[in-house]
């Protein structure tokens, strides 16, 4: 049996990922001013133009700060399952374009440290009861043998918005 | 320009009070203030008031009295009681009114904010996948400040203790049980490196201030204390702030508070090196330590030794959070940064009790800072 996933919303990383559109954050870059935001603005919290295009983001980055969450966030807005697992949050810096907020997949903290590679990836955060899985983005740590410049070549994709 | 100064402070305790609506207790610390400034109520000609739970604040006129009065209500969230403060003054010192009142009241359910994540303009998702808690931003801040300054875990624990033991001799406080920073260290991680006892929790209560013209206070109080500056101001692109799903990469940019104070101390003509005693926002142990420097009041990475020497306890150097702080007192949004006022004037006056620093204080210093990234600062002397 299959199981079925769904994104949290649409627009917010490229769904369903695939060999030719890989998963990406699905960002913005002011034509004006080059500000990239996250999640995507119509508007530019810099130069207030209101011109964008859609940028994919980088889907590699390098840990600038992390917490845990050992508590289950009250409910709502968390949607998250009942039987509570805790989970670990961070700052993931892409490089050139902005930090980013996300889950992580390692919820010790004691095996997270500031300046490690992070790569982009999805994590089932809830389960529906007709078991759905619903789906968000989050970074995982790379294996410290996975040489950093293998990822230093990542160059955002543009699309027209 | 006519200078404002508070001739009356008024507090209800802060904790928890079954069946005691905000508003009565708002209606309690106003007629404390009253009471200290020698007015009635009738006198007062204007004044602001701030609440996170109470839609219309301004609806105390049916406790205090319907005479009329304009009493507007202000929100700027964790800092709400800085701009109640602010504009209370303001109204003086642009000779509007000659009395005026700030007045914040709280009542919140138990246990960390909740909200849907559109009050802060942020989409849902960012709440529906357990990201939108401030008390993330907190953990992440601190576990920062630690990584680039040297801050330890047993510092973190050294200034939730501190706090706690401030607040046992505070009768008005709510955590009043001293802990040492053994048991501190102890308790359950909440959010890493932030422990349970090292988070102010959201509770109940009120204050209240009386204002008037310097040059007509002593007509009410031989022990004036003057408002020389106050600073709200909210966060800059780059900063990294509570409730971003992102923010720029490049040159850091300096948070609200660095702002708010640099602008407080020019406008006050003071500096950091003449404040006697400050209230700090401690919403976790890891804020006040912050709060220090970006406050001007230390250099980054210098509050381990500070506070390893004690240099902020109430008989210290410069003594922080000397009622126990958001640690020792809670946090009813509303009013507590009138309590933090409220304890820089007993302490100007010389009345703070056992909890009294040592020698003359004449300058006294309150920092507020919140949700989405807003601080307000406030620079008090004899």
């Amino acid at each position: 049996m299959t199981t079925t996933q769904l994104p949290v919303v649409e627009g917010l990383f490229t769904w369903p990922p695939s060999e030719s559109e890989p998963l990406r954050l699905i960002g913005s870059e002011c034509t004006a001013c080059g500000l990239v935001s996250f999640p995507a603005a119509s508007d530019c919290v810099r130069c207030a133009s209101d011109e964008s295009k859609i940028r994919l983001l980088a889907d590699r980055g390098t840990l600038w700060t992390y917490t845990t969450q050992n508590f289950r966030p009250p409910s709502p807005p968390y949607d998250g399952p009942g039987t509570f697992e805790p989970y670990s949050v961070g700052y993931v810096e892409l490089a050139g374009e902005l930090l980013v907020e996300a889950r992580l997949t390692e919820p010790d903290p004691e095996k997270l440290r500031i300046g490690q590679v992070m790569r982009l990836t999805l994590v089932p955060y809830a389960v529906r009861d007709d078991g759905t899985e619903v789906m968000t983005f989050a970074f995982a740590p790379v294996e410290e043998s996975i040489p950093v410049e293998e990822f230093a070549q990542t160059e955002p994709v543009e699309e027209a918005s | 320009m006519t200078e404002a100064v508070i001739i009356g402070v008024g507090l209800h305790p802060f904790g928890r009070f079954p069946g005691k609506p905000a508003m009565d207790m708002g209606a309690d610390a106003v007629r404390l203030a009253l009471a200290d400034a020698g007015v009635t109520w009738p006198q007062i000609q204007g004044g602001y008031v701030g609440s996170f739970e109470v839609a219309n604040p301004d609806a105390i006129v049916g406790k205090l009295g319907l005479t009329g009065v304009p009493l507007r209500g202000v929100f700027n969230g964790c800092a709400t009681a800085g701009t109640a403060v602010a504009l209370a003054a303001r109204a003086i010192e642009t000779g509007e009114h000659d009395l005026t009142i700030a007045i914040g009241l709280d009542k919140h359910p138990r246990g960390a904010f909740a909200a849907d994540p559109s009050v802060a303009g942020i989409p849902s998702w960012y709440g529906q996948t357990g990201l939108f808690l401030t008390t993330h931003f907190f953990g992440m801040k601190i576990n920062r400040y630690m990584h680039d300054h040297g801050i330890s875990h047993e510092t973190l624990a050294r200034v939730a203790s501190k706090n706690f033991r401030n607040a046992a001799g505070n009768e008005k406080a709510w955590r009043r049980t001293p802990l040492t920073p053994e048991e501190i260290l102890a308790s359950p991680i909440l959010n890493y490196p932030l422990r349970q006892y090292m988070y102010c929790g959201p509770d109940e209560g009120a204050a209240a201030l009386v204002l008037c013209r310097a040059d007509q206070a002593h007509k009410y109080t031989s022990t004036p204390v003057r408002i020389r500056s106050t600073s709200l101001r909210s966060r800059r692109l780059g900063a990294f702030e509570v409730q971003s799903p992102s923010f720029p990469v490049g040159e850091p940019v300096v948070s609200p508070t660095v702002d708010a104070a640099r602008e407080a101390y020019e406008r006050a003509g003071i500096g950091p090196e003449d404040v006697d005693v400050a209230q700090l926002q401690d919403t976790d142990a890891g804020s006040e330590i912050i709060h220090m420097a970006e406050n001007g009041l230390c250099k980054d990475g210098e509050q381990e030794r500070l506070i390893a020497e004690g240099a902020t306890e109430i008989g210290g150097r410069l003594p922080v959070n000397t009622d126990g702080g958001l640690l020792g007192n809670g946090e009813p949004i509303g009013a507590s940064g009138l309590r933090q006022i409220h304890e820089i004037v007993l302490q100007l006056r010389g009345t703070a009790g056992t909890r009294q620093i040592p020698g003359t204080p004449r300058v006294g210093y309150t920092h507020l800072y919140g949700a989405p990234g807003v601080s307000a600062v406030t620079i008090l002397s004899t």
